[in-house]
């Protein structure tokens, strides 16, 4: 622990540090965590240049987060379920999500086509904090089926504690012991609102008063995430209830690709944190530590170069949907309702393929 | 006269109220250091202070539930949602507490409180972020509900709305921010339509159009590409909650026909109330069934497909021909 309270595993240097509640996992897989933070953050960067190219309306970037992200994410097992907001790329990476699923959502394609319960994932949630109350009823259904080897995490950010939702979470998951873990990913910042704005005191402390523990990791340390995660996570399987993880983290990037931060932050303070970046520390301790050499990097970074191209490709073949598409699965019956209005607009466009038929016969 | 946008007429109208009275304050997410997502209060914090333009914590019931604190202490707050969609975690401050607090208190309690609502599609947007909730907000007496239209008005209307001793929501179509328009920024306010009341914004014989908000402009786009053959009166509603029916019967009762288009679903739509009040004033005068055009009754789709889900310039073309076709 640092002087802030803050867990951490290994420095922005690239050192382990020793910590006697968190001893080394001999099983951790290092080499592992560096190529999923590595092939995220391709993911992220191919997205925001597709953005800029106009084949995605927004993109919402995780620079920065991988750590947080990947440790957390590797810390689930199969049968844990996650419930993301809209930044958790690296953790759908974690549950086996193919991106181009993500970027179909930020395309405007979709409004989330994959199967939650396939991947253990659910939907992303753009309301601030509502997945908060979501992850705490499943967890509520865990117990009830007495499903002992599941927990739930759910993810969200700073400026989301300031939800009324998230409190009622805390307080719902604290009185029924709910198998929950409170994954808040401290990035600073909520657009323009930096993190005074949201609490007083460090987020993690909040849940003392709820009941239950709260801890607050170096959320650029993904050795550190993993291990707190998987603790609060077996804690929760165990029947111990919740726990806050706050990682501590930065917004290295914009809010989102529509978002100007130059207007609210100082270039200076996004450069200490590039001190910390989560995956040069991993690459200086591998590579020191002689667990991995220059082939072992060169064959990820060729990874990622073959992960972007595929990217790059797909995103920009996704198909759009088909108009009548608009009106399916509203609800799981039939709305006679909404029949008739399907109807009518498939009569109203046809009639300008007819318009263009006879157009082109005319001309003819 | 100056050429403004929409929103930089909103912040010319913000300014000046919160010159005009110092009981004014402007409160929202990201709305101080950076002006608002969509630049509506930019500059505002800068010149009047933190205390007078409020970043606020992230919580949509706290802002508008603080702004009823705020307004019973004798402040005018004008709070920001960020998007449409945003403004349901505050529903139950608006419904219950700020709509009805005139009536419980039998008239002894005014809570002058405005809220600002970017609305609508057309932006390309993910979720969330292109819904037209009005009608969740007609439904509850005590509020007053409007949607400006075009820079000037807007100018006028958000200055009206503040000075309005009832709570307003004030809806600001977010695909016509960049808009521009002629805008007199010297005239008296009393000289500006009242907030109540409907406008005529193209005058027309056969048919009356109305609208408001985003899909204004289209309903003009739209006069325009049928005239002169036919003759298509528009009419901006602006006032959403009360209606204006005496602008709206008056004009009904002259061409005979009668459209409502709206972005927002149809099914149990303002345009609902709309046509079971124009048939019931108006029945001798109609031609045809009042008609609506708007959005199909499914949640907003992914945004490839929002153009198929809005109505656009030949859709309302088409509601106005089966007016015809009676
Ligand atoms: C209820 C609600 N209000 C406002 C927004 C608009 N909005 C989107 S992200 C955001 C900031 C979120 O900050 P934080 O919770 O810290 O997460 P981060 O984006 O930093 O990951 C805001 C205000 C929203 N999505 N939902």
């Amino acid at each position: 622990m640092t002087e802030t309270g803050l867990i951490q595993l290994l420095t922005p240097e690239g050192e382990r540090v020793d910590n006697p509640a968190y001893p080394l996992d001999e099983a951790a897989d290092i080499k592992g965590m560096y190529r999923d933070m590595v092939l995220v953050r391709r993911i992220d960067t191919e997205a925001i240049a597709l953005q800029r190219h106009g084949e995605l309306g927004l993109w919402a970037s995780l620079l920065g987060q991988e750590a947080a992200q990947i440790g957390s994410g590797r810390a689930l097992t199969p049968k844990d379920m996650a419930f993301p907001s809209y930044r958790e790329h690296g953790v759908a990476w974690c549950r086996g999500l193919d991106p181009l699923r993500l970027l179909e959502l930020f395309r405007g394609v979709s409004n989330g086509s994959w199967e939650p319960e396939e991947h253990k994932f659910h939907l992303y949630t753009i309301v601030i904090g509502d997945q908060t109350l979501h992850a705490t009823g499943y967890a509520m259904g865990i117990q009830r089926d007495a499903a002992e080897d599941e927990a739930v995490i759910v993810y969200f950010g700073d400026g989301a504690t300031s939800q009324g939702d998230v409190s009622e979470a805390f307080a719902w998951a604290s009185v029924f012991n709910a198998p929950v873990v409170f994954f808040c990913q401290n990035n600073q910042w909520a657009i323009s609102a930096p993190q005074d704005r949201q609490s007083r005191v460090p987020l993690f402390q909040r849940a003392s008063g709820f009941g239950f523990p709260g801890v607050r990791v170096d959320g650029n340390d993904v050795l550190a995430c993993h291990a707190v995660t998987q603790r609060a996570l077996q804690a929760a399987r165990e029947g111990q209830g919740p726990t806050l993880i706050e990682a501590y983290t930065y917004r290295m990037g914009a809010h989102t690709t529509t978002d100007d931060p130059t207007r609210y932050r100082l270039a200076s303070d996004v450069e200490v944190w590039r001190l910390r970046d989560p995956i040069e520390r991993v690459r200086s301790y591998l590579a020191r530590s002689g667990q991995a050499d220059s082939t072992f990097f060169a064959a990820i970074d060729a990874e990622a170069n073959e992960l972007g191209e595929r990217i790059r490709e797909g995103c920009r073949t996704l198909p759009d949907p088909a108009p009548l598409e608009l009106f399916d699965h509203v609800y799981a019956g039939r709305s006679a309702i909404l029949d008739d209005e399907r109807e009518r607009y498939a009569a109203y466009l046809e009639s300008f393929e007819q318009t263009d038929t006879a157009l082109e016969e005319a001309r003819r | 006269m100056s050429k403004l946008t929409l929103s930089k007429a909103l912040n010319e109208g913000l300014r000046r109220a919160l010159e005009a009275d110092p009981k004014v304050m402007i409160m929202g997410e990201d709305v101080g250091k950076l002006g608002g997502v969509f630049r509506v209060t930019d500059g505002l914090q800068k010149d009047f202070g933190e205390h007078r333009v409020v970043d606020t914590p992230l919580a949509e019931s706290g802002i508008i539930g603080t702004a009823i604190g705020l307004a019973l202490r004798g402040y005018r707050p004008v709070c920001e949602i960020q998007f449409d969609g945003f403004v349901f975690p505050a529903t139950d401050q608006i419904i219950s507490q700020l709509a009805k607090m005139r009536y419980r208190s039998r008239g002894k309690i005014s809570l002058p409180v405005v809220i600002r609502i970017p609305c609508g599609g057309g932006i390309g947007a993910v979720e969330h972020h292109s819904e037209s909730p009005e009608a969740y907000f007609t439904h509850a007496a005590g509020l007053r509900v409007v949607a400006c239209a075009d820079a000037a008005d807007a100018y006028s209307m958000i200055q009206l709305a503040i000075a309005s001793d009832d709570p307003v929501i004030f809806f600001e179509p977010k695909r016509r921010y960049w808009d521009k328009g002629d805008v007199d920024t010297a005239a008296p306010l009393d000289s500006a339509v009242p907030l109540d009341r409907a406008r005529v914004v193209l005058p027309g014989t056969d048919v009356t159009l109305l609208s408001y908000g985003p899909l204004v402009r289209t309903c003009v786009e739209a006069a325009m590409a049928v005239a002169p053959e036919r003759s298509i009166e528009v009419i901006d509603l602006r006032s959403l909650s009360p209606l204006d029916m005496a602008t709206i019967e008056e004009s009904v009762k002259r061409t005979g026909r009668c459209v409502v288009a709206h972005e927002a679903p149809v099914y149990s739509g303002l345009g609902a109330e709309i046509a079971a009040r124009v048939t019931e004033a108006c029945f001798y005068h109609l031609e045809a069934p009042v008609l609506r055009v708007g959005a199909f009754a499914t949640p907003y789709p992914p945004s490839r497909l929002e153009e198929h889900y809005l109505p656009d310039l030949d859709r309302i073309l088409d509601g106005v021909d089966r007016a015809f076709s009676y």
